[in-house]
């Protein structure tokens, strides 16, 4: 019985983390796929979560919150297009630049507004809550149904719901879309899609705008939806583990959210097994836990498990031909 | 456009010129901030200037932090030389701080100093080199970006840290997430003993040794035939490739190297202060290596440079930060961050106008 408790929780505890992942790794999947690698997206995360929960707060409304959290991720995304595709600058160094900016700004902001040691107050009610479905009251007690129709599927917030409904939208974007078809040209071979007709330039701004607004989310779910505030560095390596979750996923749009399911699941376990005693080997310490997506991902890029194949273009910025 | 126009900068400006304007554009903005803040960016430089550089006591604590720069900014250094892009110089540094440990923890009761530092410094270089040889070896080989493997291994590394000093470091009874402090023999003589202007500072021997590794970075990347094998191997690896070079056996050389510098900069900033292995002790010592690889162009006078520089601005900004609660420590963070931006991916946003400048004048 107890075995049962714990992989449902487990489950109800992936489908709960994994959305900061799939919201990250899908603004990701954008930017790489039209050729701009995005190492920034830890910053986004971090710098959309401040202000999702500032705004949050001194508005009381969530939704002014998530609205903020996107002007501002928008705006960090347009700066690093500016340097990566304008400018034609070092996408790499970029995104760490603002990873790093943002790990302190947010910090600096936070104590100037709030000055609880680099802290947002608790949003209390301006929290988004959580939806339920109808009837949930009536199955409560029934065996496994109880817990798939109020935990499983009803009883997350709307971000939740959004961050799944996102995949096949994404999916057929990437995959059946006008846009979609020029993203994958701009990143595989820009040269081409020049002459084609297709402007890269354009093509790479708009893929890092839905990279911003995407991003966004993974913030605002971090600060108004699981901890009910923002705390300093509090995206605590998630954007670089839905980058992760990319290079795990080969670049493509359902694989990448599988990847991203799998963090939330060794999270998720990882979480269940704090603590406690396993038959045979003991207790698990949770560093070591939290360290298998990471090893996992270096295997794949070994290529001992499968080949993971970048966009040819990434990271190089285009100089028209002449 | 006519011919007698110069299309490229000469290298006073790419080497010099570029660099400060990028970095007065980084902390104009940096003042920007400190402004909306409501405190006065004048008043904060002063305040800057004379706790980092001016007073004695506080420019060794500014050397003090260079030294432990000048190592990572070195790993940074050398693999950019060969065209990698090592982004874990923080991870290395972390396991190398374990091998530090490990070596001290062995001798520090039973043997001398003379013996007990050159044996840390080994096992600090030691893992930090076998911990960036992975990485090295999958690019190599395997032609997994080593961006991508050495982030990974960031995090691995910093997981890995926090089972082997919680399971097996901290001392009985203690709950501080540490390893026992080390014994007097351990620790690295500090330079008051010679200067004692310094005072009651952590600077000491870590600073005369990194000097010596700029220099035989210098000498060994510019004016050895390994250096021009490393360097081919960054410009153009199948150039190089057909001039000779084995560009696998020098790019996992290369990341040893990187490696073994990376783990190099735990010896100052553990033997040196603390005198204890203790969690996420790099504090970031990794990523401004990148800053100061970048902004010091991977020249060892460069990197000299921009680590004083790096280290003034947290010796700097931790004095300010007891004056100005507005500004706390993080502003100084962010204005790294402005750095990297401005000196590392920005590094050609003043090119265009100076060359229309340069070709102005030329003509007149």
């Amino acid at each position: 019985m107890e075995f049962f408790e714990i992989a449902g929780a487990v489950i109800v505890s992936m489908i709960r983390s994994a959305p900061v992942l799939m919201f990250a790794a899908l603004a990701g999947l954008f930017a790489e796929r039209s050729g701009v690698v995005d190492l920034g997206l830890e910053g986004k995360i971090l710098a959309s979560a401040f202000v999702s929960a500032a705004v949050g707060y001194t508005t009381q409304n969530p939704w002014l919150g998530i609205a903020a959290g996107i002007a501002v991720s928008v705006a960090i995304a347009m700066v690093q297009a500016f340097v990566s595709i304008t400018q034609k600058g070092n996408q790499l160094v970029a995104g760490i630049a603002i990873n790093i900016a943002m790990s302190g700004l947010t910090f600096v902001v936070a104590q100037f507004f709030f000055q609880q040691g680099g802290r947002t107050p608790d949003l209390g009610e301006a929290r988004l809550r959580s939806i339920e479905f109808i009837g949930t009251e009536a199955v409560a007690g029934v065996p496994f149904l109880g817990w798939f129709w109020g935990k499983a599927l009803g009883g997350h917030s709307a971000l939740v719901y959004l961050a799944f409904a996102l995949v096949p939208l994404v999916y057929w974007v990437v995959y059946h879309s006008r846009f979609g078809l020029r993203l994958r040209a701009c990143g595989e071979n820009p040269h081409a899609a020049d002459a084609a007709g297709v402007s890269v330039e354009k093509t790479r701004y708009l893929a890092m705008l839905v990279a911003g607004v995407l991003c966004s989310f993974s913030g605002a779910y971090l600060s108004i939806v699981q901890s009910g505030f923002f705390l300093r560095d509090m995206s605590a390596g998630a954007g670089y583990l839905a980058l992760t979750a990319l290079v795990f996923g080969n670049w493509r749009p359902l694989q990448t959210v599988l990847g991203c399911l799998m963090f939330g699941f060794f999270t998720a376990v990882q979480i269940q097994l704090e603590g406690r005693d396993l038959p045979l080997v003991g207790r698990i310490p949770g560093s070591l836990i939290q360290m298998i997506p990471y090893v996992v991902t270096v295997v794949v890029l070994a290529g001992l498990m499968a080949k993971s194949v970048a966009p040819k273009a990434v990271g190089k910025p285009f100089v028209k031909s002449r | 456009m006519t011919q007698m126009k110069t299309t490229e900068l000469p290298r006073w400006a790419t080497g010099i010129a570029l660099p400060l304007l990028n970095l007065l554009s980084a902390l104009l903005v940096a003042a920007l901030v400190i402004h909306l803040l409501g405190e006065s960016p004048t008043e904060s430089m002063r305040i800057l200037i004379d706790s980092a550089i001016v007073n004695p006591e506080g420019l060794a604590y500014t050397l003090f932090y260079a030294s432990t720069f000048i190592f990572t900014g070195l790993a940074v250094s050398i693999a950019m030389k060969a065209g990698l892009f090592n982004i874990g110089a923080e991870g290395q540094m972390y396991i190398g701080g374990l091998g530090l440990t490990l070596a001290v923890l062995a001798f520090d009761q039973t043997l001398s100093g003379w013996v007990v530092i050159p044996l840390a410094m080994l096992g600090s270089a030691l893992f930090g080199a076998l911990w960036a040889f992975l990485p090295g070896y999958l690019q190599a080989k395997r032609g997994s970006h080593v961006v991508v493997t050495t982030i990974m291994f960031n995090f691995i590394a910093a997981n890995l840290m926090n089972f082997i000093i919680v399971k097996y470091l901290i001392p009985e009874g203690e709950q501080n997430p540490a390893s026992r402090v080390f014994a007097d023999s351990a620790a690295l003589p500090t330079l008051n003993t010679w200067f004692p202007v310094f005072g009651d500072t952590p600077l000491n021997i870590g600073f005369p040794i990194a000097i010596l590794a700029l220099v035989i970075y210098g000498v060994m990347v510019s004016r050895s035939t390994w250096g021009y094998q490393v360097r081919a191997t960054g410009l153009n690896q199948h150039a190089a490739h057909y001039a000779g070079v084995r560009i696998s056996r020098t790019i996992i050389v290369v990341m040893l190297i990187s490696g073994a510098l990376a783990g190099l900069a735990a010896v100052n900033s553990i033997m040196g202060s603390t005198h204890y292995l203790s969690l996420n002790f790099p504090a970031g010592a990794g990523f401004v290596g990148i800053a100061i690889a970048l902004m010091g162009r991977q020249h060892p006078v460069g990197i000299f440079l921009s680590s004083v520089l790096f280290g003034a601005l947290i010796q700097g900004g931790f004095d300010l930060s007891l004056e100005k609660p507005n500004i706390p420590v993080e502003t100084f963070i962010f204005i790294q961050g402005l750095i990297i931006l401005f000196c590392g991916a920005m590094e050609h946003f003043y090119a265009p106008a100076l060359l229309k400048l340069i070709n102005a004048t030329c003509k007149g």
